[in-house]
């Protein structure tokens, strides 16, 4: 990275958790009722947590900001690339994350601000930030994880989930109860 | 949009998963892989006492985690009969790649066969006879008693000639000892067949005869020689995209200089540096950008040469090495000859070599510095020659692949740690049959024949010669002719006739028809023209044994059923034998019935390899499969030379006592004079088009693309095969990234799209070889050498736009290579 890494600030908002519980619990309630709600039908996918990383105007053009998502062990770059692309978020389209290990062995990409790819030094995989992760060249057997994204009203950008499997993990959020779940 | 697979999960191996070894199913290199099974109903977990790997996957793995596996490399599939989850993943303890995956084997779990994931289903999983105007599945018995009965009257009217076959000879997948074995009784044992040709090229001959001629077997040091050479000297080969963990694993660690520790031990009474590399290409490949990046600049010579002019280069550097004095001139005293002579014809001065290739006086003396001055304190320098297509299928295969030798020959770079010269390879190796000595040499040019009209039945074994031939329009034209003067043949009479139908296909045949018989994994091409398919297992379907590019020998386990009533091909094989005796002994020819009798009574594949390697091959007498299992996924080199304690005992380089394979135990030095462009009117083609149309591989297709097709994250990056232009050439033909273009002369035309590329050099361009969606061979004219190796390499041609490739949107195509300074 050129710049100086910035900590991340993971989202400390209890953000949907309590209600998102209760709405399944809700659902389950009425067909398994003896047992506690969130055990009775665990879910078939992983629930992510919604993280707070930054607000726009935390973001300069084509610099990249480090963050973790969905927790503290996986490193990952917000960038505000200054043009629309597909799976951009905010007003722009422009605002994108990706996870910064790389899918081959999990070494951290580099970014290069010239061409706005995310870049491997162990085995020169390369990755287009332009084009949701897609892997230039390179010898990952899948396109780059792309951090989803919202931005509120005020700016504020939040993580609320991952489109592929993040390096170094069987299940992308490793444990459930540990972050602010976001289900729904 | 960017393809993504959405997982977020995936199933954990249970603690007493079942694990085996698997050698990748692709390249020479042969990287080593685990197959890890469990029944689909069970699962392990997080915790270290619950999952087959020992691992807390509770915690973030760190980088080159033996514990990891991704989406690619799982699936769900039927072990003798019943469902498993099956995960396929590299391998950390095996000595070729250390457990690092290239983009090709890291995706051996996505390409099996799976009806519950839906993966490959285009897998052939019976066989299929042309009846009622279409192909329709049919039985093993019926399918097979057509293609003898159809072989035999062939023979009865053309004697064997008539019979014309392609067939692997590799390992790795769609090869391998047993199925070259089964295949090879079949047609040079039983039969005698003369009109054969191998899956790339369109002859049955050797890549590298001239270095088999000069005594010296193409596969000759270890890869741990890579770590340990002062100077890796490559010529027309791209290891980072074509030999990739090989690549990463052995030569840049060594450019990195973290080998050095490992030198100084092995090698303590000489001085040592961190590797230097020349690599010699027309083209700036990745390769030479990964040089250059963990070597630095002044580490990487790239000689870009004028294309086909590779042999003046070859010849510079052997006269200026003996102008030196850097020769080694006890060993070529002691263990060599004709080494005054080939000096002597082949003597081409520096500055005479610089005109012809196009490279600077300075950079070939300084390449010849690099291979030969003697280290400090005089010690000779250790250099390991390597080369591949580039040579290969470039101008003038025989006497450039010889030049080659002669240098590492002059400078003993060979048989000594830190040296040897090798072809860099393409698919591993497999290859044991009866003597093909009957084929001749030169060998026949299958092809044309084919495009003569001579022949009445093709018995294809896994090639597709509409993608994988040169002067491809017209093969395809006369191909799809002749087949269909049979298909329409056999529907004038009801399949249930066999007699009508085979007096039908014989009447064809005799007018110019051909008879198809196409044995495969997956529909092909040239399937399509054919008659009948017979369904292929594959590794890991069957047990299967080859070796790699430092002669590492290995057994792939069966951990997967084949699709339907797929077969190894070694038994299919040995069916066809079976049904050719019976129909022979039907007629009443007993003495040709006679020919397969008791030779292919083989259950399993492992009776193919018993019979065919443990038999015939050099040292197979102390291999079994029970041995080579124990030996995991680091076997053992060839030649095999005992047994003791419970392992095999290989070899890890050859001629390290300077005996080489002559009559007399000495390696030949060959005259290897300069004579042009070998192939008639290629000369006249760079002068009348615009652009050099080079091809070779590229990082993300294995072979032919025959998996690939059928998977979205390579499709997405191929919708069409790619041709890397120049932006210059781009600008002035008004094209975009992305555009569709057609690659024209006169030879023919083809298609690709357009890649920027800004490396490029002016008015030269590289497409993809045998692409499914653009085939090369098509602008290829059909001129060989001397023994029927093509120049695939050495095309000129027109490029104008066509149109443009409408998912192309969706790609990225920045440069493929690392930024610099990063």
């Amino acid at each position: 990275m050129k710049e100086c890494p910035k900590l991340v600030e993971l989202g400390r908002r209890q953000f949907l958790r309590g209600g998102a519980v209760a709405a399944a619990g809700a659902a389950a309630v009425s067909v398994v009722a003896p047992t506690p709600a969130r055990a009775a039908v665990p879910a078939a996918r992983v629930d992510y947590p919604a993280n707070r990383l930054a607000n726009i105007k935390d973001l300069k053009v084509n610099e990249p900001m480090q963050v973790n998502y969905p927790d503290i062990d996986s490193p990952g770059v917000l960038i505000k690339l200054g043009a629309p692309v597909d799976g951009g978020a905010g007003p722009d389209r422009d605002i994108v994350a990706y996870s910064t290990m790389c899918p081959h062995k999990g070494y951290p990409l580099s970014y290069n601000a010239a061409d706005k790819t995310l870049n491997c030094p162990g085995h020169f995989s390369r990755f287009d930030c332009e084009k949701e992760g897609q892997q230039v060249w390179g010898h990952a057997t899948q396109n780059l994880p792309m951090f989803r994204l919202t931005v509120d009203g005020a700016g504020d950008i939040h993580a609320v989930g991952v489109d592929e499997l993040i390096y170094g993990r069987t299940r992308n959020v490793l444990n459930e109860d540990a972050v602010s779940l976001r289900r729904g | 949009m960017t393809y993504k697979s959405g997982t977020d999960q995936l199933p954990i191996p249970p603690k007493d998963a079942k694990v085996q070894n698997v050698t990748c199913d692709f390249c020479i290199v042969g990287c080593g892989y685990k197959a890890i099974s469990w029944p689909v109903d069970r699962q392990g977990g997080p915790k270290p006492d619950e999952n087959a790997f020992g691992e807390d996957l509770t915690q973030q793995q760190g980088a080159e985690s033996a514990a990891w596996y991704n989406p690619s490399m799982y699936n769900v599939v039927r072990q003798d009969g019943k469902l498993v989850h099956l995960i396929i993943r590299p391998d950390k303890e095996c000595e070729v790649n250390a457990g690092l995956n290239s983009v090709r084997g890291g995706r051996m779990g996505e390409t099996r066969y799976s009806d519950q994931t839906g993966t490959m289903t285009a897998r052939l999983g019976q066989p299929m006879v042309w009846r009622y105007s279409q192909m329709m599945p049919t039985s093993w018995d019926d399918s097979l008693s057509l293609v003898a009965d159809v072989t035999r009257r062939v023979i009865e009217e053309m004697g064997e000639d008539g019979v014309i076959v392609s067939a692997f000879d590799h390992g790795g997948a769609a090869g391998g000892y047993e199925n070259t074995w089964g295949t090879g009784k079949l047609y040079f044992d039983a039969l005698k067949i003369k009109n054969i040709r191998i899956h790339n090229r369109p002859a049955y001959n050797s890549e590298v005869h001239a270095s088999r001629d000069m005594g010296v077997g193409e596969l000759n040091n270890s890869y741990e020689d890579a770590e340990l050479a002062d100077t890796i000297f490559v010529v027309g080969a791209n290891p980072l995209e074509n030999q990739t963990n090989y690549f990463l694993a052995h030569w840049v660690p060594n450019l990195r200089g973290e080998t050095l520790d490992k030198k100084k031990q092995m090698l303590a009474s000489e001085p040592h540096a961190a590797a230097k590399v020349i690599i010699v290409d027309p083209r700036r490949t990745v390769s030479v950008n990964a040089c250059e990046t963990v070597a630095g600049k002044d580490n990487v010579l790239h000689l870009a040469i004028n294309p086909g002019t590779d042999l003046v280069l070859l010849n510079a550097l052997l006269t200026e090495v003996v102008n030196k004095g850097w020769q080694a001139k006890n060993f070529i005293t002691q263990h060599t000859s004709g080494f005054d002579e080939a000096v002597k014809a082949n003597r081409i001065s520096v500055e005479d070599a610089a005109a012809v290739t196009g490279l600077r006086s300075e950079d070939i003396r300084k390449a010849a510095q690099w291979i030969a001055e003697p280290k400090a304190g005089g010690t000779p320098r250790r250099t390991m020659l390597a080369y591949e297509k580039g040579l290969i299928w470039g101008n003038d295969n025989y006497r450039s692949n010889a030049a080659m030798v002669n240098l590492a020959l002059a400078t003993w770079n060979v048989g000594r740690e830190g040296t040897g010269c090798v072809r860099l390879g393409g698919h591993q190796e497999g290859y044991v049959r009866p003597s093909d000595a009957h084929v001749g040499r030169p060998a026949a040019y299958v092809d044309q024949l084919l495009i003569s009209g001579q022949g009445g039945i093709h018995h294809n074994w896994a090639t597709d010669h509409f993608k994988s031939t040169l002067n491809a329009e017209e093969f395809r034209r006369v191909y799809r002719r002749r087949t269909n003067l049979v298909k329409e043949a056999m529907d004038s009479v009801p399949y249930g006739d066999r007699e009508a139908q085979l007096e039908q296909i014989v009447a064809a045949v005799k007018r110019g028809g051909l008879f198809s018989v196409n044995v495969d994994i997956l529909p092909t091409q040239m399937g399509e023209a054919a008659h009948v398919w017979l369904p292929a297992a594959t590794a890991g379907e069957m047990n299967l044994t080859s070796m790699n590019g430092e002669r590492r020998l290995r057994l792939t386990e069966r951990y997967m059923d084949p699709p339907g009533a797929a077969l190894p091909d070694a038994l299919i094989a040995a069916r066809m034998a079976n049904a050719l005796e019976a129909s022979f002994r039907r007629v009443g020819n007993e003495t040709y019935a006679n020919k397969f009798k008791g030779k292919f009574d083989w259950k399993t594949e492992e009776d193919a390899f018993m019979d065919g390697y443990n038999q015939h091959a050099e040292g197979g007498k102390f291999v079994t499969y029970e041995r080579l299992r124990a030996m995991g996924t680091n076997g053992v080199q060839e030649p095999v030379v005992g047994f003791e304690n419970g392992k095999l005992i290989g070899t890890k380089r050859l001629y390290a006592d300077a005996k080489f394979k002559t009559d007399d135990g000495r390696a030949k030095f060959m005259k290897t004079e300069w004579r042009g462009l070998q192939v008639a009117g290629r000369d006249q083609q760079k002068e009348k088009y615009a652009f050099l149309i080079n091809n070779g591989r590229n990082n993300l297709i294995w072979q032919n693309a025959f998996y690939d097709v059928h998977t979205p994250f390579v499709r997405e990056r191929n919708p069409v095969a790619p041709i890397e232009m120049n932006p210059g050439d781009m600008e002035k033909l008004g094209l975009k990234a992305g555009d569709l273009v057609e690659v024209y002369n006169d030879v023919g035309s083809t298609q690709a799209m357009v890649y920027p590329t800004p490396s490029a050099k002016p008015g030269q361009a590289f497409m993809l070889f045998i692409a499914p969606t653009g085939q090369v061979g098509n602008v290829i004219s059909k001129g060989t050498n001397e023994f029927m190796i093509p120049n695939y390499k050495n095309v000129w041609a027109n490029i104008r736009r066509i149109g443009h490739v409408p998912s192309a949107d969706a790609m990225s195509f920045k440069s493929i290579e690392y930024p610099k300074g990063l």
